[in-house]
Formats: structure tokens, C-alpha cells, sequence
């Protein structure tokens, strides 16, 4: 029954038992308005064929409501409304009251990528890894606008409000990957702000949580002696790879070539760029370094000025990264001119 | 002259009316204090807000069409549906009911000459006018993307230039507030003698609740928006954080008003529906009182549920429980008049005439929008369903569907009044049912896509929710053709309908005493009301009883 109902009503599937209960309420309230929607269109429509129009000058008898009907007409929605309400406001405050025992989760939101961050040091963007059958609680906040943290699976929903942290919980109750979605409408990016619900079996998730913890330790305490950030492996390129993955650069730059929100970084590198206001410039390290500090300062011509500033937010050392990365993605084919806008062909998006 | 001296078989258009008189150069209509010319111009006005709003929900559901990009860029599409919300909300569905057809039909219905202060009612058209060429100045320059909603900080932040759509939207609440006192002093003041409260039309009461909504709740939205303008022309810490401000104050601001603003647009609709069914079943409305009250039931509670908007914004559950609550009593004074519409039909004389058959129409959207408002307020669902397509099917069922089943229902019941000549029945019907299939597939597959979790204002989506969409943009299509209907024969019918008469529903409504169109001062005699307005039980007879002897003055 359970199954029929959510796959008449298009619900995804329920990955923990408080989703299995807000679909039993929406099954609940399904019915009862169909029941009650059609007692009153039944009505309406006997009424109708029963009472047809024979002259233009019909006279029809005054009818009044006595007591009993306004009590039918108010009782009767009344007592259904507040029926659904008894059960759906009690979930509701089971979602506002996570358990003593839950493990926490920083969540970030900002244009446009989701950063998790666990206690003791891991963190991660757009892929949230939690263990199955363990409370979790997600300490949620935004560094720029609203944004909201919406898994529909868990039928879980709740705002990153910047300046302030919300929370809510859930227990996945089975193993997959599941959908997450920013909900609260954040600018261009807004639907590519996407992320993924992880739950691993409990060992799993130990396993690899303890992976992540010993990856940053040696990384501190190499970076201990100097105070800089030192990246843990050697080549600059994987690095600057792996650096422009996590700030999400790549949500917006393309590194195949393909048109996007801002210019593609392939073949950037001392490509000649015709700015928005008509100047042209060589993209150059220098260039490249400004545009992650200021990048407002040249927007290049057909796009938007929607980047936010990487100023302290990138070390120099990653900075570096970044640019040698710009500069491995080269191709062979000659391409001087500049840069073209955003021009979209209709492709479906892979889900 | 007098309807009741000719044979009333044979319908007569009213020689000397508000058309002609005191003249018909374009001049005279700009500068008109007339009640009727200016509804007229209010009519054609936010017709064509609507036909550009729906323009722009055109443009929407083509890109929607596909998952990926489809004919417009991100930053387009963000200002599409901005631009789609605030022509809908600002220019049609707040001002089209109540400024239009309100100002035309209820100094008539009250038998007076004119509303209690024309001078205002003129400047609140202009007022609109105003608004509208500067929100229009706004979306060629630039246009906003913050959504009808500009929540901050995005909308303070923002690099589209979003001060003249606020300013826009500011100017015209001024138009709502001066068209709402002026209601509710003409309510008061200028009843024909004999219309004591119990014999007021229904019409009235609604548009007399939702008039009071209008000057206790648009000078909040007035205010946030200001606010919003100078955070984003000035920057000064109101709303982002980043300065120091509260974002989800402007919320609470922002829904004081809107919510409100909910029944702004439903309370006239339901005011349009208590006359239509009256009328088209020849019966009394079964609990007069209930209707009545029920309104000013509605534009109360509606001050009361605005936290209801923010369940899922880190509102304390106590808070979300009230509001909870409090949103379901709107859900029942919905209820009393959908149960008192529906038994008003018992015993009728029911004919299924245009008007009749977006009557039913509304009662589908009204009942199934409602319910979802209520399943809505039971708190856990609406975590589920908040800010997803479930929402956006719910508030179009509710308002959009409702006020535009209520629009096309006045549109085509009081035609005959405003021109004199009748829309032809058989088209009538034709796009009565293609509006409202095609409204229905356009919405239902949205509730799907709620459920689903597709969060709305998605410029591209994953492909499962891709035959959903399709299967509403095809809806769309045919609910853009009904309309399409509707506006040409309405344009064939003014020159070429057939002749009206006085009254050719054979109605009972007050305003169907005067002849159609109605001479500029509306009653040639001033009405003597010594019954209810909606009375069908003794013999039919031309409504309403005028004064015995003619009186060549005028007592309002």
C-alpha cells in the first residue's frame, strides 16, 4: 500500500523512517480531500441535472440555513484540519529535537556549492557522507544568501540563513545515494547547486572518516613548521586540479572547451580576451591572479559579473596551483581570438 | 428610456450612456471622474498586463521545456519569472477585480451616482499607470532576478537593477490603498436608502473586506520595499547580515503584506462568485450571513498567518504551530462558503451559462488549491513541499486559478452591463473549457513535480523530472490558446455583439435596474431598496423597485 501510494503520488523514495511517517500523513490527507472533494462536486452535479432551468422567470422557493447546517459547515472542516494537524505537527517538532547522541555536520552554502565540514577535520563539497542508522545532526548556515539544504528522500528541508545557524536531523534508515538540492532561490547558479547524499554502512563510513582524519594530520604537521599551507602532493597541477574542484571553480569554468557561466579554461592562457568594455588583454598569470582576487576588475565581453573574490580564500601556494592548472590545459588546435559568450544548445543535462 | 415601459422581450441599447456622454474624444476619458470609465480603463489596462505576464510565463514554460538550456540564458530565465511575478501580482491580479469591475458595478449596486471621492479614484489609475511605466522602465533596463519575493540579501546584493521594479511596486500600492478607502467610505455613506447592511450584495462584502486588507496591509509592503531600495542604492544594514542587518526580518515584513495580498486577490473573486451563482440558479444564497461574515472572517485571520511562509527558515516550532493553526481557520471560512455556494444550488433554477460554467471551474480550483493549503499548514508536509513546484501549483490553484476563473466570470456576466451588447455564448463555452483544462494540465503535473522534490525557480533540472514538464508546457499551450479565444470574440462582441438590454440574465442583482450601459449618472431615479439583494422567491420582476414617482434629482 505504502509502495502503490508513493509511486501514484511521484514521492522518491523514503531513506529514513521520518519520511515513511510524512508520507503516511500525505497518503492520509490524499484521501480524505478526494473523498471530501467529491461529496462536494457530487452534490454540486446532482444539484445541477436535478434543478435544470424551465423559464426565464423560475420562481424558487427561499431557503435558509438553520443551526444544524452552520454547524456541519464549520464543524465538519474544522475537526478533518485539525485531525491532520495532531499528526503532522508532532513530526514536525520530532525534526526540531535531534537526539543527544547525534553526530554533527557543518554545512556551508554558498554560490553555489554545499561544503560539509565534520568535527576533527574532514571536509568535503557537495558530497555529504553519512553512515547509515546513526543520528545525524547538520549544523547549517550560508556565507553569502539564502540558501536552503533539501534532500528529498529525507523529506528534509531547512534554510542557511547567513549570520545565523539552523539545524536539523535525520537517521538514514538504508545504504544509496540520494539527491541534494539548494531550495531557497540563490542567483545564475541556483540549479546547478547540486549535491549528493552519501550513506555508507556504519563500518564504511568509520573507515573512511578515519582515512580523512590521518590525510590532514600529515598535512599539518608538514605545514606546522612554516605556518603556510603545503600541498600534500607534488605536482602542482593535481594540485591546482584539485584545489579549483573543492572551491568550485569548476562548477562555472569549463575544462573542456565547452561554454559555460564564465569562459572556459581551456586554452586560456595568453589567449588574447576582449573585455567587456572593449578593451583587449593576454590572459596572463598576472591577469589570471587578478581575475581570482578582483574579478570584477576585467570581465570578459558576453559574460556576467557573478564571481565572488578569492581574496583569503586561496593561499598563495594554491594560487599558484590554480594558474599552473590553467596553463596544462592546452590544446592543439590554433585558437587565438577570444573568448565567445554563453551560447546554449538545447542538450539534456546529465542527472 | 425606462426598461419597464417597452416590451421586455425585445432588448433596447441604452441611447444615451456613459460612452457617449459628456463626450467621446479621448480627452474626456483621461480626465474623467466617472466611476464606470474609470473601471473601463482599468479593465483594458490590466488585460494587457495580463496577456504580458502571460507572455512571459510563455517564455518560461518553453525553457522549461527541456532539462538543459532551451532558449534562453541562466540570468534571462531568473528574470523571466521575476518578471512574470510582479506583472501578475502588482498589475493584474491585485488591481483587475476590485479596479475594475469593482469600480464599474458597485456605485450601481449601491444606487449611488458615484464612488464617495472620484478626484482619488482618479489618481489611483494614475497612480497605477505610474507604477507600471516605472516597474516597465525597470525590466527594459536591466530587470531584476530577485524573484516577485526579492528576499535578501540576494536582493541587496544583487547586481541587476532592482530599485525602479520596487519603486514600481511601491508607487502602485498607493494605487490599491486610495481604490480600498474609497470602497469602503462609499460602502458606508452612499447606500440607497432602504439598503440597510443584511440587504448589501454579496459582491459588496467581499470587496468591502478585501478593501480593508488593502489600506491596513499595503503600507507594510511599502515600507519593506523602501527599506530593500536603500540597502541596494546605499547600502546601509537592514537586511544583510554582512551589514549588520536580519534577513529573515525581511521576511516577516515581506509576508505581513503578501500574505495578506493572498486574499486581496481571492476575497474579490469570491465576491464575483456569491453574484454569479445567485444569479444563475435563481435562488437566494442559502446562508447570506455566513458569506458575508465569513469575508471579513477571512481579511482577519489573514493578518495572523504569515509565519507560515517561514516553517523551514529556523522558526521556533511554537511559532509554526500558531501559525499552523491559524492558517487552517482561513482554510475554514473558505470551507463555510464553498458548502453555501454549493447548497445554493438546491432547488434552484440552475442555467449553465458562461459565467455559470467558470463558476464550476473556480469551485475545482478553489476546493483543491484549498486542501493543499491546508495539508500545506500541517507544518511537516510543508518542509517536504516548501519552495518546491507543489507550492507553485498550490498558490496558482488558489490564486491564480480562482481569480482568473472569477475575472472571465465577471468578464462575461457583466459585459452586457458595461457595453450593452452580449459575448456569444457558444465560443464562450469553448474557451471556458479550454482555460480550464489547460489550466489543470498545467498545474497538476506540478503538484507531481512538488512531490517529487523539484525545487521551483530551476533554470535547468535532472532528466527525471523532464516528461512532467513537457506535460505542463503542453498545458500551458492550451490554456495561452483559451485565453487567446476569450480576447477575440470579447473584441469582435464590442462592435458587433448582439444587443444586451437592461438585463439579460434576468438577474435580480440591483445593478441590473439601470439600462445598459448605464446613463452617466447610473440612476435616472435614486432606487428605494426594500428587499434583499439576491430574492427570487415571489414573482420575477424588474429588479430593483424604483422610487413610485420619478424624481428628476438625484439624492446622492
Amino acid at each position: 500500500m505504502n509502495e502503490l501510494m508513493r509511486r501514484l503520488l511521484f514521492l522518491p523514495e523514503q531513506a529514513s523512517d521520518y519520511a515513511r511517517d510524512v508520507d503516511h500523513l500525505h497518503f492520509f490527507i490524499i484521501t480524505t480531500t478526494m473523498l471530501a472533494a467529491t461529496g462536494v462536486f457530487a452534490t454540486a452535479i446532482f444539484f445541477f441535472l436535478r434543478w435544470r432551468r424551465r423559464s426565464d422567470s423560475d420562481v424558487t422557493p427561499r431557503i435558509e440555513p438553520t443551526p444544524i447546517h452552520e454547524a456541519l459547515f464549520i464543524g465538519t472542516p474544522l475537526v478533518l484540519f485539525l485531525i491532520w494537524f495532531a499528526i503532522g505537527y508532532p513530526q514536525y517538532v520530532r525534526l526540531q529535537l535531534p537526539p543527544k547522541d547525534a553526530m554533527d555536520v557543518f554545512v556551508q552554502g554558498k554560490k553555489w556549492m554545499w561544503k560539509f565540514a565534520y568535527p576533527g577535520g574532514p571536509n568535503s563539497v557537495d558530497t555529504l557522507r553519512v553512515p547509515v542508522g546513526r543520528p545525524v545532526r547538520l549544523l547549517i548556515t550560508s556565507r553569502d544568501v539564502i540558501h536552503s539544504f533539501f534532500v528529498p528522500a529525507l523529506r528534509l528541508k531547512m534554510d542557511a540563513v547567513p549570520g545565523r545557524y539552523t539545524q536539523s536531523w535525520f537517521t538514514a534508515n538504508k545504504p544509496g545515494r540520494y539527491e541534494i538540492f539548494c531550495a531557497e532561490y540563490c542567483g545564475m547558479g541556483h540549479s546547478a547547486m547540486l549535491g549528493e547524499l552519501v550513506v555508507l554502512p556504519a563500518a564504511e563510513f568509520d573507515t573512511w572518516l578515519a582515512d580523512q582524519r590521518r590525510g590532514d594530520k600529515a598535512v599539518a604537521q608538514d605545514s606546522a613548521s612554516t605556518g603556510e599551507t603545503v600541498l600534500a602532493a607534488g605536482n602542482l597541477v593535481a594540485d591546482g586540479e584539485r584545489v579549483a574542484a573543492e572551491q568550485g571553480c569548476l562548477k562555472c569554468h569549463s575544462v573542456d572547451g565547452s561554454r559555460h557561466i564564465g569562459p572556459t579554461w581551456v586554452d586560456l592562457y595568453l589567449r588574447q580576451e576582449k573585455l567587456a568594455d572593449g578593451r583587449i588583454i593576454v590572459a596572463d598569470e598576472a591577469y589570471l591572479t587578478r581575475s581570482m582576487m578582483d574579478p570584477a576588475a576585467d570581465i570578459v565581453a558576453g559574460f556576467q559579473n557573478v564571481m565572488p573574490t578569492y581574496q583569503g580564500k586561496l593561499t598563495p601556494p594554491e594560487v599558484a596551483a590554480i594558474v599552473e592548472y590553467i596553463k596544462s590545459l592546452k590544446t592543439s588546435a590554433v585558437r587565438s581570438g577570444p573568448s565567445a559568450g554563453p551560447v546554449y544548445e538545447p542538450k539534456p543535462r546529465q542527472p | 428610456m425606462n426598461p419597464s415601459l417597452v416590451n421586455p422581450d425585445v432588448p433596447v441599447y441604452n441611447p444615451r450612456n456613459y460612452l457617449n456622454e459628456p463626450a467621446t474624444g479621448l480627452r474626456s476619458w483621461l480626465l474623467t471622474l466617472d466611476h464606470k470609465r474609470i473601471g473601463v480603463m482599468f479593465l483594458i489596462a490590466t488585460t494587457i498586463s495580463l496577456f504580458l505576464g502571460g507572455v512571459f510565463a510563455l517564455l518560461i514554460r518553453i525553457e522549461l521545456l527541456t532539462p538543459g538550456p532551451t532558449i534562453m540564458d541562466a540570468m534571462t530565465y531568473n528574470r523571466m519569472f521575476t518578471l512574470h511575478g510582479v506583472v501578475m501580482i502588482f498589475l493584474f491580479m491585485i488591481p483587475a477585480i476590485p479596479s475594475g469591475f469593482g469600480n464599474f458595478v458597485l456605485p450601481i449596486m449601491l444606487g449611488a451616482r458615484d464612488v464617495a471621492f472620484p478626484r482619488l479614484n482618479l489618481l489611483s489609475f494614475y497612480l497605477y499607470l505610474l507604477g507600471a511605466a516605472v516597474a516597465l522602465y525597470g525590466m527594459i533596463h536591466g530587470g531584476a532576478d530577485t524573484g516577485w519575493t526579492f528576499y535578501a540579501p540576494y536582493s541587496t546584493t544583487t547586481i541587476t537593477k532592482v530599485v525602479p521594479i520596487l519603486l514600481g511596486a511601491f508607487i502602485l500600492g498607493f494605487s490599491s490603498i486610495l481604490t480600498g478607502l474609497n470602497f469602503i467610505v462609499t460602502t458606508h455613506t452612499m447606500r440607497a436608502p432602504g439598503m440597510t447592511w443584511m440587504r448589501v450584495p454579496l459582491f459588496i462584502w467581499s470587496i468591502y473586506a478585501t478593501s480593508i486588507i488593502q489600506i491596513l496591509a499595503t503600507p507594510v509592503l511599502g515600507m519593506s520595499l523602501l527599506l530593500v531600495s536603500v540597502e541596494h542604492a546605499f547600502g546601509w544594514g537592514i537586511f544583510d547580515p554582512a551589514r549588520g542587518g536580519d534577513p529573515v526580518l525581511f521576511q516577516h515584513f515581506f509576508w505581513f503584506y503578501s500574505h495578506p495580498a493572498v486574499y486581496i486577490m481571492v476575497l474579490p473573486a469570491m465576491a464575483v462568485i456569491s453574484e454569479v451563482v445567485c444569479t444563475f440558479s435563481r435562488k437566494n444564497m442559502f446562508g447570506y450571513k455566513a458569506v458575508a461574515y465569513s469575508s471579513l472572517g477571512i481579511a482577519f485571520v489573514g493578518f495572523f498567518t504569515w509565519g507560515h511562509h517561514l516553517f523551514t527558515s529556523g522558526q521556533s516550532a511554537v511559532d509554526a504551530g500558531i501559525f499552523g493553526v491559524l492558517s487552517m481557520l482561513v482554510g475554514i471560512f473558505t470551507a463555510i462558503k464553498v458548502f453555501n455556494w454549493t447548497a445554493t444550488l438546491y432547488k434552484g433554477s440552475i442555467s449553465f451559462k458562461t459565467p455559470f460554467a467558470y463558476f464550476a471551474g473556480f469551485i475545482f480550483f478553489l476546493v483543491f488549491g484549498g486542501m493543499t493549503g491546508v495539508a500545506l499548514a500541517t507544518v511537516s508536509l510543508d518542509v517536504h513541499w516548501q519552495d518546491t513546484y507543489f507550492v507553485v501549483a498550490h498558490f496558482h490553484f488558489i490564486m491564480v486559478g480562482a481569480t482568473m476563473m472569477a475575472f472571465l466570470a465577471a468578464l462575461h456576466y457583466w459585459f452586457p452591463k458595461i457595453t450593452g451588447r452580449m459575448l456569444p455564448e457558444g465560443w464562450g463555452l469553448v474557451g471556458a473549457v479550454m482555460v480550464i483544462l489547460g489550466f489543470n494540465f498545467t498545474f497538476i503535473p506540478q503538484f507531481l513535480l512538488g512531490n517529487m522534490g523539484m525545487p521551483r525557480r530551476y533554470y535547468a533540472y535532472p532528466a527525471k523530472f523532464w516528461p512532467l514538464n513537457v506535460a505542463s508546457t503542453a498545458g500551458a499551450t492550451v490554456l495561452a490558446l483559451g485565453l487567446v479565444v476569450v480576447l477575440v470574440y470579447t473584441l469582435i462582441s464590442l462592435k458587433w455583439g448582439p444587443v444586451a438590454g437592461s438585463n439579460p440574465w434576468h438577474s435580480r442583482g440591483f445593478e441590473w435596474g439601470t439600462p445598459s450601459p448605464p446613463p452617466v449618472e447610473n440612476w435616472e431615479t435614486t432606487p428605494v431598496i426594500d428587499r434583499g439583494p439576491h430574492e427570487y422567491d415571489e414573482g420575477a420582476t424588474v429588479p430593483p423597485t424604483v422610487s413610485p414617482e420619478p424624481e428628476p434629482t438625484h439624492a446622492s
